[in-house]
């Protein structure tokens, strides 16, 4: 437990929070106070009006991570916090590639490659067109490399959206802060009590 | 004058809300009514152009709101935090844009740093030209961010009511901390249609205190009830919760040894049987050794600072910690706790006394008075009966003690004389040691026991401050004077910034690089500011001395010359265990 504590490695940090100008900063200084690296962020508004969802990737020790999700759940605008691994998520990257059509259209290659690794048209235009994937970080840098050679003109790629694979309730939870009256804190007990896989106060 | 507020106007007021038939009245007018019911008394500021329409409004209020004239922003929060611990009150700080802002930084790290409730009040240029490097115009939210609990800009006057009544409540609730409201010049004039205020006593996504688990408490007692060595060690979060009562209540049932941290200090008396001494870098004896000998640990509302654990990988090793904690981000983030019992100690500590034994632990008191005894001849009675010819510091606290009878406030600044202070002062009363704890602000003490004065009601407020820290915010001696105030102020001059001189002499080989600080005629000095003052350096005038100061109808100035090279011990070197403590 101890060493498993200490291993660094991706965790996915989700936060819910109120939508406020402000907050973005707020989170982001806690991991730059301490001089860690945010190597993915997505926020979002989420399934629920005026709450916001971020999804923050970073790599770190569990014992680290569990201390920053602490100190970003004790900020006054953040509802929830929970921070999982990459078993314990789905997890998606959106990549858009710009090629040359004529390249496109010159080597039949191309297209085949595109389609073996899940590429699909956005736009289609007399001198370029786009193509879509979303998938983990290496089959998109692996569609970059492939790209390459045939000119590649531009490349974006989005943060990680992860969705939770132990959410269950996660939804009415999420609902339950819609309701203005104080919170009723019993109902962190359910969460408080499923021990290790979900984090919360 | 007679002035008319909204508030005399009103139909309807209750504990939480005071209704207003609807009146027009500018952002400014709603701020200060919302001040007015949130029981604030004294602000403490200092004017500028991003602000004026705030001050105008003062104008018509000054009989129902004090506002004390600050000579430097710094100045005005430090007073802010100085009443804010003095009363359990939320300290009110006002500051103009741009420089202003940017001079509360320091308080609001240190008020964010001890948990002081504070809510600051900074003017900021007109809505319309923010980002435009207008005249004044300062980033102070982004500025102010890592050092606030949380912070708001206001551009329209309509938000006032709400954001205020969300900023009190944010301060004092919980964990307590600084509040920063940035309000735009307009939101500052702008007219709106008010209909009264009503506090805060929810935010949605805060929880100012998680549930307390009766199973951890459960669990926290049967540890304590088998222990052989338990010690308890408490901080400033007793004195936050109000909970000193059911803390004494606790300590004297279990019969366990209590220790403090320095803004622990004062929530049970020092000469109370069961206090065995202060924690910590310059802590005592008994309570550093002892720490890794015990074998429960008892951490109630404090966050094992690092000048408290020392050397954190030999730090109570063998002990089982159950910790109490209101601020679940405490929980385990420096020493790992076996029990967690995360609450207001208000409430966990009278459940923990029902389920604890009551015990006396006498042989293991004993090996406290063990430590003490050496400590005493060793450390102890060189400083308060010295023999040599120039005077030491823990003499004058001796003989302060002997006048107060431990009935003041001790205000105390940062380094030898903060130490030997809070090591030797007697303190009978909750709320009496204001000190800068976790920044270590040189410059504190000043401005900060103007604030504990308005904050102690009447209760005698003394001011110690080394010859360094004086000269950082010496310039409050204008505000005491124009305002009258009746604070006590003891200059301990070693000629030197002490503390660094200290460390420079264990462990730099005596390399005093630039610590020999000069200093002004001190009592000149207050005097151009028609403050009395004496100097003395001779101990048979400290009494004497002593007396006038604590006799004399306002605030005096007694500089006291003290030995120049005398160090504070015992001391945990850093980098050291607790238990590797050197007495000299």
């Amino acid at each position: 437990m101890e060493n498993q504590d200490n291993e660094k490695q991706e965790f996915n940090i989700t936060v819910y929070t109120e939508n406020q100008i402000g907050l973005l900063n707020r989170i982001a200084i806690i991991f730059t106070r301490r001089k860690i690296n945010i190597d993915s962020l997505n926020t979002s508004p989420s399934e629920v009006e005026s709450i916001h969802r971020f999804n923050i990737v970073i790599t770190e020790s569990e014992e680290v991570v569990r201390k920053l999700t602490r100190q970003i759940e004790k900020q006054v605008e953040v509802l929830k916090v929970y921070y999982h691994t990459n078993e314990d998520v789905i997890w998606q990257e959106l990549a858009l590639y710009k090629v040359s059509t004529d390249v496109i259209a010159e080597r039949v290659s191309v297209e085949r490659l595109l389609r073996e690794n899940g590429a699909r048209v956005v736009v289609l235009r007399k001198d370029y067109t786009v193509f879509e994937t979303t998938g983990h970080r290496e089959e998109t840098d692996n569609l970059i490399s492939i790209l390459q050679p045939y000119g590649l003109i531009e490349f974006v790629r989005s943060a990680r959206v992860a969705i939770i694979k132990d959410s269950e309730g996660f939804n009415s939870k999420l609902r339950e802060f819609e309701r203005l009256e104080p919170g009723e804190d019993v109902i962190e007990n359910e969460y408080l009590n499923k021990g290790q896989k979900v984090f919360t106060m | 004058m007679e002035t008319q507020t909204i508030t005399q106007q009103i139909g309807e007021i209750t504990e939480k809300s005071v209704k207003s038939p609807v009146v027009e009245v500018s952002g400014s007018e709603a701020l200060l009514e919302a001040l007015i019911v949130e029981g604030v008394e004294t602000i403490f500021g200092y004017p500028g152009g991003a602000i004026m329409p705030i001050y105008d409004a003062l104008y018509d209020y000054s009989d129902k709101l004090n506002h004390i004239l600050v000579r430097h922003e710094q100045g005005g929060i430090h007073a802010g935090q100085g009443y804010a611990r003095t009363s359990g009150k939320v300290g009110v700080v006002f500051a103009t844009s741009g420089p202003g802002a940017t001079n509360l930084v320091t308080g609001l790290a240190d008020a964010q740093i001890d948990s002081t409730p504070l809510v600051c009040i900074t003017g900021q240029v007109f809505a319309h030209l923010l980002g435009t490097d207008a005249f004044q115009e300062t980033d102070v939210i982004n500025i102010t961010t890592p050092v606030t609990k949380w912070n708001y800009q206001v551009t329209d006057a309509t938000e006032i009511p709400e954001v205020i009544a969300k900023a009190f409540y944010i301060a004092k609730s919980g964990r307590p901390g600084p509040v920063l409201i940035d309000i735009t010049k307009n939101a500052q004039i702008q007219k709106f249609d008010y209909t009264g205020y009503t506090k805060c006593d929810h935010i949605r996504s805060y929880r100012p205190k998680p549930i307390v688990r009766p199973q951890y408490i459960q669990e926290a007692a049967e540890l304590i009830n088998s222990a052989k060595k338990p010690f308890i060690i408490w901080g400033q979060g007793v004195i936050l919760g109000s909970a000193e009562q059911e803390f004494k209540t606790f300590v004297e049932k279990s019969g366990i040894p209590s220790a403090w941290t320095v803004l622990g200090a004062g929530a049970i008396p020092t000469d109370h049987p069961l206090n065995v001494g202060m924690l910590g870098m310059h802590g005592n004896y008994g309570p550093n050794v002892l720490t890794n000998e015990c074998d429960v640990l008892i951490a109630i509302g404090m966050r094992f600072d690092d000048r408290v654990t020392g050397r954190l990988d030999k730090y109570a090793k063998q002990a089982k910690v159950v910790h109490l904690d209101i601020d679940p981000a405490e929980i385990d983030k420096n020493v790992k706790s076996t029990v967690p019992v995360w609450g207001d100690c208000k409430e966990t500590l009278p459940m923990l006394t029902a389920l604890v034994d009551k015990k006396e632990h006498t042989e293991w008191h004993d090996k406290f008075k063990d430590y003490t005894r050496q400590e005493v001849e060793q450390v102890i009675e060189k400083e308060l009966n010295p023999t040599t010819a120039e005077m030491t510091m823990g003499e004058v606290i001796k003989q302060l003690n002997e006048i107060t009878k431990g009935e003041a406030i001790i205000v105390t600044d940062v380094g030898q004389h903060q130490m030997v202070a809070c090591r030797y002062a007697q303190f009978n009363n909750t709320r009496s040691n204001v000190t800068s704890g976790g920044l270590g602000t040189m410059g504190f003490a000043l401005p900060a026991a103007i604030g504990a004065k308005f904050g102690g009601q009447n209760r005698t407020v003394v001011a110690i401050i080394g010859d360094g820290g004086f000269q950082m915010t010496c310039q409050e001696l204008g505000t005491i004077m124009q305002s009258g105030i009746d604070v006590k102020i003891i200059i301990l001059n070693n000629r030197f910034l002490g503390m660094v001189r200290q460390w420079q002499e264990l462990f730099n080989s005596r390399r005093y690089s630039f610590v020999d600080i000069q200093s002004p005629d001190f009592v000149a000095l207050a005097a151009a500011y028609r403050i009395p003052g004496k100097v003395i350096d001779d101990r048979k005038d400290l009494p004497s001395a002593l007396n006038e100061m604590l006799n004399n109808k306002g605030s005096f100035l007694l500089e006291v010359m003290v030995t120049k090279e005398n160090n504070v011990f015992p001391m945990v070197p850093q980098g050291c265990s607790v238990s590797e403590i050197r007495l000299k």
